[in-house]
């Protein structure tokens, strides 16, 4: 047992889950497969969003996998820190919207 | 600080022989990952035979005007390999007498060989269909000597194809050096102002893309799309196609990614992009390389880890068709970089 919570080696093992539970692992990886393939949004973009959907769920695996994957289809680390900042801005502003929320309790208890 | 050959650095791996231990010892002695004739054994592929000759790829010389931090060549300008106008001659005889419709020149930058342009006169005498010179384009502006490049070219009818790692400055003078990107650029326009690569011309001008560090390239159309949008929109350049190539773990990428810690994930990403229908095209089964020095070997990768043709015909001196046709090919872990993905060739992807 590794005697840490992340070990980037586990990546490579990612298709494993499909070991115990072949049906749904299969059904995750190729609904997985599938949102990744050129559509209405490109692949390229797909790739971007989801390296800052990656730091916004702070997953490491996937920072990773998505840092990897951008730099393949010739994504510059200028676009990679925008998007990342576009998850920054989204997680910063969602934390202050709810600022409103206690501007109302505020109001409505002591307005 | 510019950075120089492993063979200047008297480095450890500027032997070939050290290259071709790391490449079988670790991750694949120890089992981890299957060895390059285990993995296309299990298909039936095993050995790997060459078919009819169709592309003498010639490396006329190491000698360069760059040093690129990943060359397979392990070029620079301290290189003294050149080849001679006798071994040139012995490959026009074999370009005479063999049905290779593809000729296909490289270095180093070939260009710096004295007897370069003798060479691609009496060749194209010959009538090559297809007569490509690699070039790395900061040559045409590197000494007022190669400012009519463009116009020999032309002369010729020679396809010239040429390397860019990036449509960004920062990305290809990482790789290649500093001001490469200014003088590739200022190069291309030159290329383009004489018709090469321009839309409809017969004077065919591609790029090569590899990528500059551990990881593989991305597809070759969608790339393809993203240099020709860049190109155009910021320096109105235009190409015929993007050739995206797979760096193969060798010489200078090698110690690049091992001084990186990179190799073993490297390594793990060629086997998991491992494709056997790749296999089918890998270049060396219609190619054969020949060095310098005149031997011969079944592609260029082979010729830097020194790995000879297995036949009885070993220089270009001793060419025979029949000798060499269904030999079996030499393979070791490099070759993963030609069947990952899409595959990788000099001629870019293959499956």
């Amino acid at each position: 047992m590794s005697k840490t919570y992340y070990d980037p080696a586990d990546l490579r093992k990612f298709g494993k889950i499909t070991e115990w539970s072949e049906e749904l692992g299969n059904k995750f990886f190729e609904y997985y497969g599938k949102v990744f393939e050129e559509g209405a949004l490109s692949a390229r973009e797909k790739s971007l969003i989801a390296l800052a959907v990656a730091h916004t769920e702070q997953c490491p695996y996937c920072i990773d996998a998505y840092t990897k994957d951008g730099l393949q289809r010739g994504v510059t680390k200028e676009e990679m820190m925008e998007a990342i900042h576009v998850g920054a801005a989204i997680k910063s502003g969602a934390t202050l919207v709810h600022g409103v929320q206690m501007m109302n309790k505020v109001n409505k208890l002591d307005g | 600080m510019a950075i120089k050959s492993l063979h200047k650095r008297e480095s450890d791996l500027a032997n070939s022989n050290r290259q071709l231990e790391i490449l079988s010892n670790g991750i694949f002695k120890n089992g981890e990952l299957p060895t390059f004739k285990d993995k296309i054994s299990e298909t039936d592929q095993f050995p790997l035979k060459a078919k009819k000759l169709e592309i003498l790829q010639i490396n006329v010389g190491y000698m360069c005007n760059q040093v690129c931090e990943h060359c397979h060549v392990d070029a620079g300008p301290d290189r003294k390999e050149i080849m001679t106008r006798e071994t040139m001659q012995q490959c026009l005889d074999v370009i005479k007498n063999t049905g290779a419709h593809t000729l296909d020149l490289t270095g180093g930058a070939p260009e710096m060989n004295p007897d370069f342009r003798w060479f691609v006169e009496e060749a194209a005498k010959v009538g090559i269909k297809d007569f490509i010179v690699r070039s790395n384009l900061t040559i045409i502006r590197a000494n007022k000597k190669y400012y009519d490049l463009p116009e020999f070219f032309k002369k010729h009818n020679v396809h010239v194809v040429s390397s860019m790692p990036h449509w960004t400055r920062g990305k290809t003078d990482k790789q290649r050096g500093d001001g490469v990107f200014d003088k590739s650029i200022k190069a291309l326009q030159e290329l383009n102002a004489v018709g090469y690569g321009m839309p409809g011309s017969s004077l065919k001008l591609d790029l090569v893309y590899n990528p500059s560090g551990a990881f593989l390239p991305g597809d070759q159309m969608a790339m393809e799309k993203d240099f020709k949008k860049a190109l155009l929109e910021d320096f109105g350049i235009q190409f015929h196609n993007l050739f995206a190539i797979t760096n193969l773990p060798i010489s200078r990428f090698l110690d690049y990614l091992i001084a990186s810690e990179n190799y073993e994930d490297y390594m793990y990403s060629l086997v998991e992009a491992y494709n056997p229908a790749a296999v089918e095209n890998v270049m060396c089964t219609n190619t054969l390389s020949v060095s310098w020095d005149g031997y011969l070997f079944d592609c260029d990768f082979n010729q830097m880890l020194e790995l000879p043709v297995n036949s009885k015909a070993k220089h270009i001196s001793e060419y025979n068709q029949d000798l060499l046709e269904g030999r079996n090919i030499v393979i070791s872990q490099h070759c993963y970089g030609c069947t990952a993905g899409a595959g990788s060739s000099c001629q870019g992807s293959v499956a």
